[in-house]
């Protein structure tokens, strides 16, 4: 069960207006912006739901990823994952965790995905009769047949994802993040990944929390959607709630779109 | 400690796969070996008497020193170490139930044993056939030769507390060119990997042994061409000791602070 009550995050930065004159009056005082990310961010998640979680760029959702990953620490609020607060038991949380960043990559570049595979293995210290189960599971599920012996940097970015999801898996994640996880796939990796987050889902009772911006995505995957804006939480509801507020029948994107003019984010 | 070994492991094979790397750094080693030891004759054959050290203890200094160039040479830095924690995205480092000092500390060494590995053996073997004095050659007691073999492993463990205590300045830092520029000169000089430090005027020279770089290569080269009085050895050795303690100590403390800094500005 994930629990967030509260959470409030404030960014600092540094700005100065252009020129020389600017750049030498900076030397002597520093003039900061404060950039609200989260503003008393409520939710709950239980056990084994898929989430949704979207907003436009900069609403705050990495900063809620990182958040419940534990590597932000936020200014204010409560945030319990089974239990545990993320940055203050970060070892046991994460020992807990799965993540995807859709945009970087937690694979070793220049070896084969297998050796980054086992090296997690003795990370995550996954006694290896369980590291053979996941991984038969996983190799079978995502299709990675071919791709072990590969180098991380030789994939496709479909494979590589596909790699990815299954190194974020290994050591069988209770709760699983995926942060923009079908970014630049094609038509079949997408597919292909959304099957395999249903799959573990039913399989495992994984909990996840999806950030995107592919609102089929959405429609194949989450029961349940949160919609956040300039840090606040707007709707909390399921995918038809979202287009029967928009109305006339329009599509779950149009109706998020539309959504987004109406709350003026 | 099993995932830092892993790690290591793993390390090490990555980097055994740059061939090509090797072989255009082995033959540099060996012009450049050549060249200095031409360079050092031509003063040698002037004046004899007035030489610090021996031209067959010199030669040995140089080919060794080429041999692990890059085991003992500070700018072989871990760029991608660097890079992580210029971008932040160390941060995401903090997904593993992992110290992360203590990977970075695995990290360095393995990835300098993987480059040294590949280059030595070559360089070791040929200008082991070198005719005397100019050759290498093994002339103290294999007592000695133990000694050395530690004060190389302790070696190692000072240059890579010291790259890691630049790697946890850059988290205090805009930019670590700075620090790292001034840091590989000084440990150019001071380090013995420019001139032997025997050449330098003796007050410099003291002043050398005793700072971190004079606790680097300096050391296991001149036991091992038997430049250092096997009585003072382990002084030299504890100094080496005492470096690695303090580097450690620092590089950690640093670490931590600028980890709990990063995690509460941002990645």
């Amino acid at each position: 069960m994930i629990e967030m009550k509260g959470i409030c995050k404030t960014y600092r930065v540094r700005r100065r207006e252009a020129g020389l004159g600017n750049a030498l009056k900076s030397l002597v005082s520093r003039d900061y912006t404060e950039i609200p990310a989260l503003q008393s961010m409520t939710f709950t998640v239980p056990d084994g739901q898929i989430l949704g979680y979207i907003g436009p760029n900069g609403a705050g959702k990495s900063t809620t990823i990182k958040i419940l990953s534990g590597i932000l620490r936020p200014d204010g609020g409560t945030c319990t994952v089974d239990g545990l607060t993320p940055w203050e038991d970060r070892k046991r949380h994460v020992a807990r965790l799965g993540v995807v960043f859709g945009q970087r990559s937690q694979l070793w570049w220049d070896v084969p995905v297998m050796e980054s595979l086992e090296l997690l293995r003795d990370i995550y210290r996954v006694p290896e009769g369980t590291f053979r189960e996941n991984l038969d599971r996983l190799t079978a599920l995502l299709d990675l047949d071919g791709l072990l012996k590969t180098p991380a940097r030789m994939l496709s970015l479909g494979q590589r994802m596909r790699c990815e999801i299954a190194a974020a898996l290994i050591h069988g994640p209770q709760v699983l993040f995926l942060d923009e996880p079908t970014i630049g796939l094609d038509a079949v990796s997408k597919l292909k990944v959304r099957e395999f987050i249903l799959e573990q889902n039913r399989l495992c009772g994984t909990t996840v929390l999806l950030t995107t911006h592919d609102m089929q995505d959405i429609d194949a995957l989450c029961s349940r959607v949160l919609l956040i804006g300039k840090g606040r939480l707007l709707l909390d509801g399921d995918t038809a709630q979202i287009r029967a507020m928009a109305g006339e029948n329009l599509s779950t994107e149009e109706s998020v779109a539309d959504l987004y003019r109406r709350f003026g984010i | 400690m099993k995932k830092y070994w892993s790690f290591f492991k793993m390390r090490l094979m990555a980097g055994l796969q740059y061939r090509a790397a090797a072989l255009a750094g082995m033959s540099t080693q060996f012009v450049w070996g050549s060249m200095e030891i031409l360079l050092y004759r031509a003063f040698w054959l002037e004046a004899p008497e007035r030489f610090p050290m021996g031209m067959e203890a010199l030669s040995s200094y140089i080919w060794l020193q080429q041999a692990f160039l890059t085991l003992f040479a500070l700018w072989n830095w871990e760029t991608d170490i660097l890079e992580s924690v210029k971008t932040g995205s160390v941060s995401y480092e903090l997904l593993r139930p992992t110290d992360i000092y203590s990977m970075w500390m695995a990290r360095s060494i393995a990835s300098r044993l993987a480059r040294a590995s590949l280059r030595m053996v070559p360089v070791l073997v040929i200008s082991g056939l070198i005719p005397a004095p100019y050759g290498l050659r093994l002339m103290v007691s294999p007592v000695v030769f133990g000694l050395f073999l530690l004060s190389m492993a302790l070696m190692v463990l000072v240059v890579c507390a010291y790259s890691l205590l630049v790697y946890a300045l850059t988290f205090y830092l805009t930019d670590p060119n700075g620090i790292m520029v001034l840091s590989v000169a000084a440990a150019d000089l001071l380090g013995g990997a420019v001139v032997p430090l025997p050449f330098l005027p003796e007050g410099l020279r003291k002043f050398a042994a005793l700072t971190p770089f004079g606790s680097m290569q300096n050391v296991p080269l001149r036991i091992f061409s038997g430049d250092i009085p096997p009585a003072e050895i382990p002084g030299v050795m504890g100094l080496q000791a005492f470096w690695i303690v303090t580097l450690i100590l620092a590089g950690y403390l640093l670490t931590r602070n600028g980890l709990r800094r990063a995690v509460i500005l941002g990645g």
